[in-house]
């Protein structure tokens, strides 16, 4: 069955008639071509596929298109502002929190949401807040370093 | 316009070149490759762990609609596999299945619905037979064959000897031996497998898409099981999410994915699930390790005795490489006079297992560093003291005939017995808080490549054009490890050029030199080295075009930075872009190609498999593990790491850290948790909650040390960084674990489980203790 949904995706307002049954990350990369967010796993293990929802870190790869109308949906391409990179992305970059560069779309956007409510978060809110997204290549030292560092750039 | 750029030397941190695409999402993985005219590829695998196939018939999955191409192991005869002389796998089973999940056959349909429903229309019928799962079970007496050219389910057995080591064990005061197993792991990179095959059926030309560390071989394994002719073949290699060594090897998928273009005459994108990429597997294979060592009462080593078996799963793979490398590199890290190894690679109804980081050593110096830590400790010498009885001194050869050219390790055990207060702090902790630690290597590129061809081990080009930009090209493979930017810093550091000039185009078969890949740690060692070369020369058309313009003799000519001028001369200085079009002037767009060839002296001895662990210069680790462990529920937990590696020289410390910092977690993830499991063959832990990596939560802090040796045919005395410090942590902390609670584990991984029944049967050994 197809359903009409309304939602905005980056600043941006979409309308569109999709299959009752799809989850907002194929809406994003196939529909929407926002390649960003990445499938790592197969269903909600890995959080490669981290969006904001209204603010709020989701996972996309178990989360229905239909449950998102009227919302609005952020992704790692709705981050940097007129092409200059967030202070996360920024601090990323400059720390090497990316070394493959799998995981960090949504580990950037995972330490969004926690930017957003914790302006100065210690080490463990910053653990809890990454707690479910993996990462292979860092052992996360430079990821937390980076969190941090975009943390004080933006204070 | 042109302007005079900043300089960047090598040596100093410099952030990722292709970071921005990483952060901003920009960069495209094969899966992210557009897909709007795309069939989509689904893979058949069998139910079975051995078994012969009896029937399998595609009529009804053909006669679907939807359906563009069905393939099976009838369209590839051809046998496959990364070792030329041990190919026998097939892309698709033919007539045996030797493991649960091994691919049957393939489909490609207008979507993924069509073809998932395609697959159920398949009709397979298999008759089971005997199966091997364990090393015990496929070396016993009546063990069915997996292959019948292969007695005793042995793929390949090393029995060597170096030195005297009857003698050396006559010599020494204490003998100790020991038998250890290390569970097999998986690679688990971020991004599952995908490929992308484009065939063009009025041209016979395939274009094709992957995951792969080494395009090179992705291209001779396409050519072979296709029977297509390799200047037929493009192979590009798009942004890749981690290898491990999981995509060295040419995967089944891979050849399938090909095949199925061909078959349905268009474009194919094969997205294979994390299960089936734990199920596609390669990794470190379940190992078992009887190890002998004789000690002088100073802590001299005498003599080893190293017995190895390793089960390897269904196929060959990458199997005699890396029982050789279990042996080879006993060697190489200690001053070890006398070495005996056998080695037992053995087919099992598993997965492949093939190379994953630390290859074939990892387990084995697991082994090693804990008996070594436990025979100190009965003789009253401290962990550190007993390694630094035992170094080398570089330029050296080992007994089995490698060459030490550069060696740090007696820095790198400086370094963290300093930083972790070794001394101070060793035996005042807390209770159930210890420290342990370990010494580890690893090779810069394996000396000899596999695939032999008296080729250069590297090639590297450069472009000079009159926009004033250089770029260069290469097959190395970035995987995430910096390899492109390593190129970049080579170039800007010899050119004295500013980092923004230099692009780099890596990984197309039609535009960039062929490399022999990213594995085995070699691309810093030979692809840099490959580039210094190249940039020496371009540098010297632009220092002989200054010269003749400032009217000056070439040696003359100084160079700093983007300036050009005759030495001691303030007056006449040459901008980069007026040097530029004055070489530019004489035939137009510059190229230079730089080669880098391993010395003969590196590529290791004259006995059987004596180029396995050959190399030009190997890395040392050395690192301290504070862990605690909790006595009722087992559950350990990392404190605090201390590593330093030497790794000659840090062409950028900002990568080698991240480096070090990767593999010493890695090796966490092998020491604290990581295994797949099977029953009865079926994997169990094939997804990322069942395979426990470590999260962020459970990670500790790494400090990091860089030791630089300067080894003397390095590029600016580089080695390798990313594989030395992993084999380290395993050992460190279970000798931490020893040091906390006086339990000597002889497993891996440490789980609370496992922890649990060491502490209860320690506790009733007090108790009984007690009692008498």
């Amino acid at each position: 069955m197809k359903q009409i949904v309304s939602l905005k995706v980056n600043d941006t307002h979409y309308q569109d008639a999709v299959d009752d049954n799809m989850l907002l990350i194929d809406y994003l990369r196939n529909t929407r071509n926002l390649t960003g967010a990445k499938k790592g796993c197969d269903g909600g293990e890995c959080g490669a596929c981290t969006v904001l929802i209204d603010g709020l870190p989701r996972l996309s790869c178990i989360t229905l298109l239909a449950t998102c109308e009227n919302t609005e949906v952020e992704t790692i391409e709705g981050m940097a502002k007129n092409g200059r990179l967030s202070a996360l992305q920024r601090a990323f970059h400059e720390n090497l929190g990316t070394q493959c560069g799998f995981c960090t779309p949504g580990m950037i956007i995972a330490a969004e949401g926690l930017l957003r409510t914790t302006a100065n978060p210690d080490d463990d809110q910053i653990k809890t807040a990454l707690g479910g997204n993996l990462c292979r290549c860092t052992g996360y030292v430079k990821i937390i370093k980076s969190v941090n560092a975009a943390a004080k750039a933006l204070s | 316009m042109t302007k005079n750029m900043a300089i960047q030397r090598a040596g100093q941190p410099v952030p990722l070149v292709d970071g921005i695409e990483k952060v901003t999402g920009k960069a495209s993985y094969t899966a992210d490759l557009l897909t709007a005219d795309c069939l989509t590829g689904r893979i058949l695998r069998s139910p079975s762990s051995h078994g012969r196939i009896v029937r399998l018939d595609t009529t009804k999955a053909e006669a679907l609609e939807g359906v563009a191409g069905i393939v099976t192991g009838a369209d590839c005869p051809h046998t496959y596999g990364v070792i030329p002389i041990a190919m026998n796998e097939y892309p698709m089973a033919r007539d045996k299945v030797r493991y649960r999940g091994e691919p049957v056959a393939a489909v490609a349909a207008c979507d993924a619905a069509t073809a998932e429903r395609a697959l159920e229309l398949i009709e397979l019928e298999i008759e089971e037979l005997p199966a091997c799962y364990t090393i015990k079970q496929a070396r016993g007496k009546d063990a069915f064959l997996l292959h019948e050219d292969k007695p005793g389910n042995i793929e390949r057995q090393v029995n060597n000897e170096f030195g005297n080591p009857a003698a050396g064990f006559e010599k020494a005061d204490l003998v100790r031996e020991e038998t250890f197993s290390c569970a097999e792991i998986n690679h688990a990179q971020m991004e599952p497998h995908a490929a992308l095959a484009e065939y063009d059926v009025e041209r016979d030309r395939l274009v094709f898409h992957s995951v792969t560390q080494v395009p090179f071989y992705v291209h001779l394994t396409l050519a072979r099981c296709l029977e297509m002719d390799t200047s037929a073949i493009q192979v590009i290699k798009p942004f890749v999410g981690g290898g491990f060594g999981a995509r060295t090897e040419t995967l089944n998928f891979e050849i399938i994915t090909a095949l199925l273009a061909r078959a349905a005459g268009g474009k194919v994108m094969m997205h294979l699930t994390r299960e089936e990429s734990f199920i596609t597997h390669r990794g470190r294979p379940e190992t078992e390790i009887s190890l002998k060592i004789g000690l002088t009462k100073q802590g001299l080593i005498t003599a080893v005795d190293c017995e190895v078996s390793q089960r390897g799963g269904a196929y060959a793979g990458y199997g005699l490489v890396t029982i050789l490398y279990a042996g080879a590199l006993l060697h190489g890290l200690y001053d070890i006079p006398a070495v005996k190894y056998a080695g037992y690679r053995v087919y099992s109804n598993q997965p492949p297992c093939g190379a994953m980081r630390g290859h074939g050593t990892v387990d084995v110096r697991h082994a090693f560093e804990c008996l070594l830590d436990r025979m100190a400790n009965e003789l009253g010498i401290d962990p550190f003291a007993v390694r630094r009885a035992n170094l080398l001194s570089a330029p050296t050869r080992t007994a089995n005939d490698l060459l030490v050219n550069s060696y740090g390790l007696a820095q790198c055990l400086e370094k963290v017995e300093a930083a972790s207060k070794w001394h101070e702090r060793r035996g005042k902790l807390e209770p159930g808080r210890g420290l342990g630690m370990a010494c580890s290597h690893y090779v810069s590129g394996a000396a000899k490549p596999v695939h032999w061809t008296g080729e250069p081990h590297a090639v590297v080009t450069l472009k000079l054009d009159f926009d004033g930009s250089i770029t260069a090209f290469t097959g190395a493979s970035d995987i995430g490890q910096g390899s492109s930017t390593m190129v970049a810093l080579a170039v800007a550091e010899v050119m004295g050029v500013g980092l923004d000039r230099i692009r780099i185009v890596a990984n197309d078969s039609v535009v960039t030199p062929k490399d022999n890949g990213s594995y085995s740690s070699r691309v810093t060692f030979m692809v840099g080295n490959a580039t210094i070369q190249a940039a020496e020369r371009l540098r010297e058309l632009l220092i002989n075009a200054a010269a003749a313009k400032l009217d000056a003799k070439p040696d003359h000519v100084e160079c700093t930075g983007e300036t050009f001028m005759v030495r001691g001369s303030e007056q006449s200085v040459l901008s980069f872009a007026e040097v530029a079009e004055a070489a530019l002037a004489v035939d137009g767009t510059l190229t230079v190609k730089g080669t880098f060839t391993c010395p003969p002296e590196a590529q290791g001895g004259k006995h059987r498999g004596g180029a396995v662990g050959s190399t030009m210069g190997f890395s040392y680790a050395a690192q301290v593990v504070e862990a605690s462990v909790d006595a009722d529920t087992g559950l350990i937990t990392v404190e605090k790491v201390w590593a330093a590696l030497d790794c000659g020289f840090a062409i950028n410390p900002l990568a080698v850290e991240g480096q070090i910092e990767g593999s010493v977690w890695m090796g966490m993830g092998q020491a604290l948790g990581e295994e797949t499991r099977f029953a009865e063959g079926l994997p169990v832990h094939a997804n990322l909650l069942g395979y426990r990596v470590p999260t962020i939560v459970e990670s500790p802090d790494i400090e990091v040390h860089i030791v630089e040796s300067i080894d003397p045919l390095g590029p600016f005395g580089a080695k390798e960084a990313g594989e030395g410090a992993l084999s380290g942590f395993p050992p460190a902390l279970a000798n931490a674990v020893a040091d906390a609670i006086g339990i000597q584990a002889n497993f891996l991984p440490l789980t609370p489980d496992r922890m649990v029944d060491e502490l209860i049967k320690a506790r009733r050994a007090a108790k009984r203790k007690e009692v008498s």
